[in-house]
């Protein structure tokens, strides 16, 4: 198929950064197509600048371009400048490696981060020429597939998404890769049956085909998801990539022509959390804990800023100070001579004990940029309930070295309309900021201590599952409560997300195969982009919800019982529900449970069930704080599983 | 010629195709990645955050092509001085992205001021859209007849008039049907092939856009910040103070992987 480049210049001189829309990024491949290759077009449903960075994507990216029998390019959401432009030039999605239309590929697939950009994936499918409902496309149209976090709940897209994947996607790309190829082989374009190949792909492990699950209501609630037949399982589970040593990637990490929201080399140290957070998604859904071996964490970071002359490496993982070794780790990079002593290292996603003033001192080295802690909790008392152990004395150490060490800003990251929060937790957070800001006064003449705060989305495959969220009045009715106490208190900045917005999050990220028609009637009514606050409508979701019969109480504000059905029992994350259940239990009864990586199994699921393990460099927790060694080690006893320590 | 000494290195290179749409930014930013692939001992600032000694000249419109960019960097004289000048061309075009090609390395005079002052002036080869091509002539007349030149253009984000024939210092119809030549004056402030554009009529569509060269002009006389054939010998850029060097005077001969002889009509420059 002809590349559409001659056609997308005329347009790129009408809209805002047209550097999004060329390509050309190191890194980028322009793989050649052929019969007997699987054509993927890789999607993030939102801007270049934000998806470009994201890793799963990339990674994805070079492992199909490895393979003899697939091709993948890419594309992202194009602005609503380039998108008006676009349609009325009559032009096609396209990918950004050759300009070819979303028509050249066999498979759109969509990344999926955050559940706001569902609007923007329907849009997509749209704008690639396909029918947006899946039942409407046939055996000639691309295969829509999507993976990602919030795939754990994938009853909202279901509507325009043939297949979901559930969990790691290294081995399971090749997988579905496999089967595809097997269906075009099979008969000739033009005598193939869609059907077949949904079904196909339900047989691949982790890969969830909604069109062959149905589901029941009665009294317009959902009571049940069944599979249309036994040649379905009644429940799909997530894939588990085993060890990360075995995927060293990306190899050759993307460098981008244009400005991207994380201009830096991203390593990713290790995958899974099991600090047990209770409301975080991405703690529950990516367990057990896999290190990658610090020697690997090394070379990918050399080799990879000798590839793409970045300053900076992040070592990202859902809470990089836990990788055993951090230290030397990043005392290494920052001392490499190769570098000249100039790259910078930062840890996204810090935590407050663990992070020692040593670390801090090493990054420090470098670059001053703003350090950012996430109590999350205002007291005591809610970090228990969210079971995020953090005390004050280890947030004010930690906060008293950031200041000592010669930084100016600390942000501090806090949710609110959490289970059982009273106004005292929310006034707590303006108390735990100002004495951040009176602590950072002692070093420095000045200084910024930012709160920001967000609305709390109980999300699919956590404790918080059964919990119904506050209403956007409670939510501002808390933000405003919190602003007045904070005004009070110098050198404290409050900053707030729109609290409408955490409720459409709630509607996307918890609806069940009805919310597909409330997403199309607000895609259909222009709303697209809705994760950014300026394209941002609720009223937009409000007049679907009424449309369709539904409301946001519904939905989102209401607590659900330990039997109701939940539009996501058919999917599993490995987590037991009688774990969660018990987990919802303790967090309602102010009963916090340790870091399971060092202390005996919980039984949550994530490990047992698949035979696994954690796999963690040393068995021996990291020093200080009240989530390092002052975990009582006698606590939690079902079964214990071995540690599998790797000689580093 | 540079004193021995000398740790200021300019580069000349140019910007064409695809990448064209990226900003000056961007390229600032290419640039820093692949000095510091490249292991040139390029000097740091000593502030609380090191950057390097890297300056740009005139920024190129967004959208607009050029063989005649250009940055000046201080090397790190404790660096490794075996600096080869005479390979950076290929060997910094190797870790730089498609299009963007450099053309030559010289050691410049440290005395010399920076690019953005002493460059004054530059040529442009633009294609203008929406014009007849035999009517294009009459509108070039009507520019150069006018003794004042107002347009509407945005600056930081708020709309003035600027009168912008005094910039406006050579003007002719060029070669292809549609094509213009002009040398657009740098002071005060930056005349640019969409502004020159706008003032040719309401009808006219910025078309793409090619930088040919940049001009410093100096006790009466203009040379460019660095030649396309490298410093000469001897009294190096100065004796280079050719008022329209060959390839440019003679119409039939665009520059070595210069603008397309003609028809092309994409994607344009500097409208926005």
């Amino acid at each position: 198929m002809e590349t559409l480049w001659p056609r997308v210049e005329l347009l790129l001189h009408k809209v805002a950064k047209p550097a999004r829309y060329i390509g050309g990024e190191q890194g980028a491949q322009y793989p050649v197509h052929g019969p007997d290759k699987v054509a993927w077009l890789l999607l993030y449903p939102d801007t270049y600048e934000i998806g470009l960075p994201n890793q799963g994507l990339q990674i994805l990216y070079e492992i199909l371009n490895e393979r003899a029998d697939a091709v993948a390019e890419r594309a992202y959401a194009p602005w609503v400048d380039m998108e008006a432009t676009m349609r009325a030039a009559g032009l096609p999605l396209f990918s950004v490696e050759q300009h070819l239309p979303a028509a050249a590929f066999d498979v759109l697939a969509f990344n999926l981060s955050a559940e706001l950009v569902y609007t923007n994936v329907v849009n997509l499918i749209d704008l690639a020429g396909l029918p947006v409902h899946a039942a409407d496309r046939s055996a000639e149209d691309a295969l829509v597939v999507a993976g990602g976090h919030c795939a754990f709940n994938p009853e909202p897209l279901a509507d325009f998404v043939d297949a979901f994947v559930m969990g790691d996607g290294e081995e399971v790309v090749g997988e579905l890769n496999a089967a595809m190829a097997a269906w075009r082989a099979a008969a000739p374009a033009g005598a193939r049956e869609r059907d077949a190949l949904l079904r196909a792909l339900a047989e691949v492990e982790g890969v969830y085909v909604p069109a062959l699950y149905v589901p029941e209501y009665a009294e317009g609630r959902l009571v049940a998801i069944r599979p249309r037949d036994d040649r379905v399982p009644p429940e799909v589970t997530k894939r588990t990539v085993r060890d990360l040593a075995d995927w060293p990637y990306p190899r050759r990490p993307l460098v981008p022509l244009t400005e991207v929201v994380h201009d830096r080399l991203n390593v990713e140290v290790f995958r899974g959390c099991t600090r047990g957070c209770r409301f975080c998604q991405a703690g529950m859904i990516t367990r057990p804990v896999r290190e990658r071996p610090a020697a690997q964490v090394r070379e990918m970071v050399q080799r990879g800023l000798e590839w793409s002359g970045q300053d900076e490496v992040a070592l990202t993982s859902l809470s990089s100070a836990d990788f055993s070794g951090i230290e030397d780790t990043v005392r290494d990079i920052v001392d490499d001579p190769d570098h000249g002593g100039r790259v910078s290292v930062s840890l996204p996603s810090l935590r407050v004990d663990a992070f020692t003033v040593g670390t801090a001192a090493e990054i420090q080295k470098v670059r001053r940029t703003g350090l950012t802690f996430a109590p999350e909790g205002g007291t005591w008392r809610m970090r228990t309930v969210i079971n995020k152990l953090i005390t004050e004395e280890d947030l004010y150490g930690a906060v008293d070295a950031a200041f000592s060490q010669g930084w100016r800003r600390v942000k501090l990251y806090f949710l609110i309309g959490l289970p059982t929060e009273r106004d005292e937790d929310v006034l707590g957070i303006a108390e735990l900021g100002a004495r951040c800001a009176e602590i950072g006064r002692k070093y420095h003449k000045s200084v910024t201590v930012v709160a920001s705060v967000g609305g709390f989305v109980p999300k699919a495959h956590t404790p918080f599952q059964w919990y119904g969220m506050d209403t956007a009045a409670e939510l501002e009715r808390k933000v405003a409560l919190l602003r007045a106490e904070a005004r009070r208190a110098r050198g404290l900045t409050i900053r707030w997300h729109e609290p409408s917005a955490s409720v459409a999050e709630g509607l996307a990220s918890r609806g069940d195969r009805r919310m597909g028609a409330v997403i199309e009637r607000v895609w259909r009514a222009g709303g697209t982009f809705q994760e950014w606050s300026e394209r941002f409508d609720l009223s937009l979701w409000e007049d679907a919800l009424a449309a369709e019969g539904l409301s946001l109480d519904e939905v989102c504000h209401r607590d659900r019982d330990e039997h109701e059905a939940l539009p996501w029992d058919h999917i599993s994350a490995g987590l037991h529900r009688d774990f969660l259940w018990g987990d919802w239990q303790d967090a309602l009864a102010s009963v916090a449970v340790e870091d399971c990586r060092w202390t005996p199994c919980y039984d949550c699921g994530a490990c047992t069930e698949f035979g696994l393990e954690h796999v963690v460099a040393s068995p021996v927790p990291p020093a200080g704080g009240s989530q390092g060694t002052g975990q009582d080690l006698t606590e939690g006893h079902r079964i214990p599983v071995q540690l599998v320590s790797r000689a580093t | 010629m540079p004193p021995e000494t000398s740790r200021r290195l300019r580069l000349r290179f140019s910007k064409e195709g695809k990448i064209r749409f990226t900003s000056h930014r961007d390229v600032a930013r290419m640039w820093e990645r692949a000095l510091r692939r490249s292991g040139l001992p390029v000097a740091y600032s000593q502030g609380f955050v090191p950057h390097p000694l890297v300056s740009f000249g005139l920024a190129l419109p967004t959208g607009c092509e050029s063989h005649g960019e250009y940055l000046d960097l201080r090397l790190d004289p404790a660096g490794p001085s075996e600096t080869p000048v005479a390979d950076l061309p290929s060997a910094l075009s190797a870790l730089l992205p498609e299009g963007i090609e450099v053309q030559v390395a010289a050691f410049v005079d440290e005395a010399e001021g920076s690019l953005q002052q002493e460059v004054a002036s530059c040529d442009w080869e633009l294609e203008v859209l929406g014009v007849p091509g035999e009517e294009l002539a009459e509108r070039v007349e009507t520019v150069l007849a006018a003794s004042t030149l107002t347009i509407r253009r945005e600056r930081k984000g708020r709309p003035t008039d600027d009168d912008i024939r005094p910039a406006i210092l050579a003007l002719s119809t060029a070669g292809p049907l549609g094509r213009l030549r002009a040398e657009l004056a740098t002071h005060p402030r930056s005349v640019r092939p969409g502004d020159l554009t706008m003032a040719l009529g309401t009808d006219a569509v910025p078309g793409r856009a090619w930088r040919t060269h940049q001009w410093i002009e100096r006790d009466g006389a203009r040379f460019e910040p660095l030649p396309l054939g490298g410093p000469e010998t001897g009294n190096g850029a100065t004796q280079d103070a050719r008022r329209d060097p060959p390839h440019v005077r003679d119409g039939t001969q665009p520059d070595p992987g210069g603008p397309p002889p003609g028809g092309a009509t994409l994607g344009g420059c500097g409208e926005r």
